[in-house]
């Protein structure tokens, strides 16, 4: 459809979000990455029957994980929306975005551009 | 196995705090098995380590390893190697696995990252129940193949209580009564005039109150 | 029916002698004032042939019941020690039974005990050492053998008539009369049971019991309790476990006004406690007024029990 969605967003894909693992998730932010999101098939239509099940389990461990060590939880998020639906994909991304930016960077950016100093 | 449980991630960094080089080193074996200590969890768990140290904008060494099983000199000495390179070791494997590496590592301080519990099973992916508690002296021929010391809350060799509801446990609603089950196992196998055998006092100095226990097998040493 | 008897307890003479025995008890205070259990012992002292003290019950740290007995015997009533196997060893156990037989307590009641997490001291350990079945077997063999469970010789061994508790409403019921068989075998003399409010189930659990012969080897002491409130009606009904508290009785406990309905309850208890003298194998009432403790009198007058036999 040729929608535009916010550039600063890189996408990585998977054949299943089922295969998005903790790791992955927490890997992100040791690199650098302020925000991450997980967009998967909608509940009960995944083709592999539970991987985005598993993927949104996995999200919360994620959260809970980044709050315990002062990243902020809420910066990795799972969403579910099928993939005809193109315009909520741009939404998405835009709520992302805002929300990223108002949360500001990830604070491990800010702490390392410190220690450079 | 063994069933573990990760401690809180806040308790972990605590005992961390001041070390420059850790290494987090996992266990093959029950930790992994139950999801507690394997490479995976040893991975994650690093990785959250790393980010609350940079986040405090500290840099600090964070090694990951995964030995086969860390109750195992053959094992244990892969570290022989590499330990000096660490001020601490945070190993993931269960209380036994932190205690043999503390004992071969003797300047090394090994701390447990796990809280282990006890023995038992998977009852489904993420459920771990307990089932043995290692009397020493196993008696699951008379009781149907169930245990009355692990799966009873009072270890009644007699049981059950009075507090036992609709094959419930008194202390929780969702706990099976460990005598209800071998009264049901007893009535499956046709057996149930077993019940009524009087079970004898237990000789506890075969389990924990004895102190602690050593298998020694001459034929194999 | 047995009638040799094995101990100067009263409570074995009264049963032996063929009358109904009453038993009642007392909860000890949560310190340290043995006028407090004095004082409730003395309320019911012409009422029962022998009075329980509970040992810790639910688990919450009382003055122990060794030392309420003792208090109990010198003011020359028949106390019952009861004692869990929960909080003590098989050392400790065989210790405060020779300590209650030092003073020449007569009669003991074996229970394995309520799981610390009902109490003030959830984070304890527990010992069961022994399961209640056990320490029925332990009383009788330092009784009639005369021996530790470690083989020694006792001197002055204890001599107490031996009681457990029954639970006829608990679950499974398949089991209930097979577990009293169990508690026979393992020696036990009387039994007091769970109190009754289904008397229909009461006389099922009994019938079965009968058909196997073990009201002859047994004396059963049918428990009951008068209701305060129909609060407590409905508390006992859903949150006691192992109890069994009829609709019926629950609602004719609502149907009176508030102010009647301590009145209604011992109505009630009476009311039992007479269906229960129809009962085969009931050879007397253990009557359970926790904190009401001055009704007992009125029940066993009302219930046609008063006065007890006197027995020498």
């Amino acid at each position: 459809m040729r929608l535009q969605y916010p550039s600063s967003i890189r996408i990585i894909c998977l054949p299943c979000t089922g295969k998005v693992d903790l790791i992955h998730l927490l890997r992100s932010f040791e690199k650098g990455a302020d925000g991450v999101y997980v967009v998967g098939c909608m509940e009960g239509s995944c083709q592999f029957t539970s991987g985005n099940l598993r993927a949104r389990k996995r999200v919360e461990q994620a959260r809970a994980l980044l709050n315990a060590v002062g990243i902020g939880g809420d910066r990795v998020q799972m969403y579910n929306l099928s993939s005809s639906e193109a315009p909520r994909f741009v939404e998405i991304a835009e709520e992302m975005t805002r929300n990223i930016l108002a949360l500001g960077p990830n604070p491990i950016k800010i702490a390392r551009k410190k220690a450079a100093a | 196995m063994i069933v573990a449980k990760q401690k809180p991630i806040e308790e972990i960094l605590e005992g961390v705090r001041g070390a420059g080089r850790i290494l987090v080193a996992g266990c093959n074996e029950c930790v992994t098995v139950c999801e507690a200590g394997g490479k995976k969890e040893v991975a994650v768990l690093a990785s959250a380590l790393r980010m609350s140290f940079m986040n405090q904008g500290q840099e600090v060494k964070i090694d990951e390893i995964t030995l086969e099983r860390q109750c195992d000199r053959e094992y244990v000495e892969e570290l022989r190697k590499l330990i000096d390179q660490y001020d601490v070791v945070l190993s993931l494997a269960c209380g036994v696995g932190v205690q043999f590496l503390a004992e071969t590592y003797l300047r090394t301080p090994v701390i447990p990252g796990v809280d282990t519990c006890f023995m038992g099973a998977t009852e489904q992916r993420g459920v771990w129940t307990e089932r043995c508690q290692g009397c020493g002296q196993c008696i699951l021929a008379r009781t149907g193949g169930i245990c009355p010391v692990s799966r009873c809350a009072k270890r009644l060799f007699n049981g059950p209580c009075g507090g036992s509801t609709r094959g419930k446990c008194e202390i929780d609603k969702d706990l099976d009564c460990g005598w209800q089950l071998i009264i049901n196992r007893l009535k499956e196998l046709d057996r149930l005039e077993d019940y009524e055998v009087l079970l004898p006092i237990k000789d506890w100095s075969k389990e924990r109150a004895g102190g602690p226990r050593r298998i020694v097998r001459e034929d194999v040493r | 029916m047995i009638t040799e008897i094995k101990t100067p307890s009263k409570l074995e003479k009264t049963l032996k002698a063929g009358h109904l025995a009453v038993t009642s008890e007392c909860g000890p205070p949560r310190g340290s004032d043995g006028e407090v259990i004095k004082k409730k012992a003395e309320m019911i002292r012409n009422h029962v042939d022998a009075i329980n003290i509970t040992d810790n019950q639910t688990s919450v740290t009382r003055l122990c019941s060794l030392a309420s007995v003792i208090h109990i015997k010198l003011m020359g009533l028949e106390p019952i020690l009861q004692m869990v196997t929960r909080d003590r060893n098989r050392i400790a156990l065989q210790s405060d039974i020779l300590g209650a037989a030092s003073f020449d307590i007569f009669n003991i009641l074996c229970l394995s005990g309520d799981h610390q997490v009902f109490g003030d001291n959830p984070k304890g350990q527990n010992v069961f050492d022994l399961d209640s079945m056990q320490l029925i077997q332990t009383v009788r063999h330092m009784r009639d053998e005369g021996k530790f469970l470690g083989g020694d010789p006792i001197e002055r061994p204890p001599r107490m008539f031996v009681g457990a508790a029954a639970n006829p409403f608990a679950d499974p019921f398949e089991i209930r009369v097979p577990r009293l068989a169990k508690k026979i075998a393992a020696g036990v003399e009387f039994i007091q049971t769970q109190c009754i409010f289904n008397v229909e189930k009461f006389k099922l659990y009994m019938k079965l019991a009968a058909d196997r012969g073990l009201t002859e080897k047994a004396f059963i002491l049918a428990g009951v309790t008068p209701l305060k409130s129909v609060g407590m009606a409905k508390y006992m009904k859903n949150r006691v476990p192992g109890m069994d508290v009829p609709d019926e009785v629950v609602k004719r406990m609502s149907g009176v006004p508030k102010d009647k309905q301590a009145e209604e309850g011992i109505k009630i208890c009476v009311e039992t406690i007479l269906q229960l003298k129809e009962v085969p194998g009931v050879r007397g009432f253990h009557v359970m007024a926790i904190e009401w403790e001055e009704k007992v009198p009125e029940i066993v007058e009302k219930s046609g029990l008063y006065p007890r036999p006197k027995i020498e």
